[in-house]
């Protein structure tokens, strides 16, 4: 499944690194501990957390993650944003929490 | 193939540059990607260490035609118990830093798990040094 597809059948908001919406996507990990994500989540994981800063880019692209989403609307800040659009990993939203999106993801990869 | 990196106290904005510019060398090198991993966790990890944890440090890269030998050194408070350091949920990482998603105790527990040999040398006051290779085959 492209990332786009997942954006379509969840109704997430891309924030960024739109040019990266056909990445393909290969599982789900969630954490909101960095080391955690660099330790276990492996290539074209989705990453939901609830970090906003830029280390989850740093994280998510040395990984080869597909895609960030951020949980709860919460919005990522600038320098986030900027590294998400030069690496084109989308990093995305929803206003559900983490349980809940987890679920909808769940259902769609299985 | 020589590299040396700077990395400055809290600058957590440019955490994980370093291992980017390695990575992408590697992959030039058309090394094996999941050996490239391997290198990228154990570099990324190490690098957090020296912003969070140090005043600042240099990364040595070198990039031999078997192997990728790093060294990390770092000026800081120094490590005063290693074994400690390396027990998997350990950390003296401070609340802010916590905050952010680091200090889970994990940095160095991850920096072992993808080397093939890691050797940790602190002195209290002064800094810490961390060296590490991986084999490429």
């Amino acid at each position: 499944m492209k990332v786009q597809e997942l954006v379509d059948k969840l109704g997430l908001k891309v924030l960024s690194g739109a040019n990266g919406l056909n990445r393909e996507i290969d599982g789900c990990y969630i954490s909101d501990l960095l080391s955690d994500v660099m330790g276990n989540a492996m290539e074209g994981n989705i990453w939901i957390t609830l970090q906003t800063h830029k280390n989850v880019m740093a994280v998510a692209s040395l990984k080869e993650l597909a895609c960030v989403i951020l949980v709860k609307d919460l919005v990522p800040n600038a320098e986030t944003i900027e590294q998400s659009n030069d690496d084109g990993l989308p990093v995305l939203q929803t206003s559900l929490p983490t349980y809940e999106i987890a679920g909808l993801v769940y259902n769609l990869l299985h | 193939m020589h590299f040396e990196y700077q990395v400055y106290e809290a600058d957590f904005v440019n955490a994980g540059a370093a291992s980017s510019a390695i990575k992408k060398t590697l992959k030039q090198l058309n090394i094996n990607p999941s050996i490239i991993k391997r290198v990228v966790v154990a570099l990324y990890e190490a690098e957090v260490n020296a912003i969070a944890h140090a005043y600042g440090g240099t990364i040595y890269a070198d990039i031999e035609p078997d192997k990728i030998t790093v060294k990390i050194v770092d000026t800081g408070p120094g490590i005063p118990d290693i074994d400690w350091a390396m027990q998997e949920g350990n950390s003296t990482a401070s609340p802010e830093v916590r905050d952010m998603g680091f200090g889970a105790g994990m940095g160095l527990p991850n920096i072992k798990k993808n080397v093939d040999k890691l050797n940790v040398s602190s002195t209290v006051g002064v800094g810490t040094t961390v060296e590490m290779e991986v084999n490429f085959i």
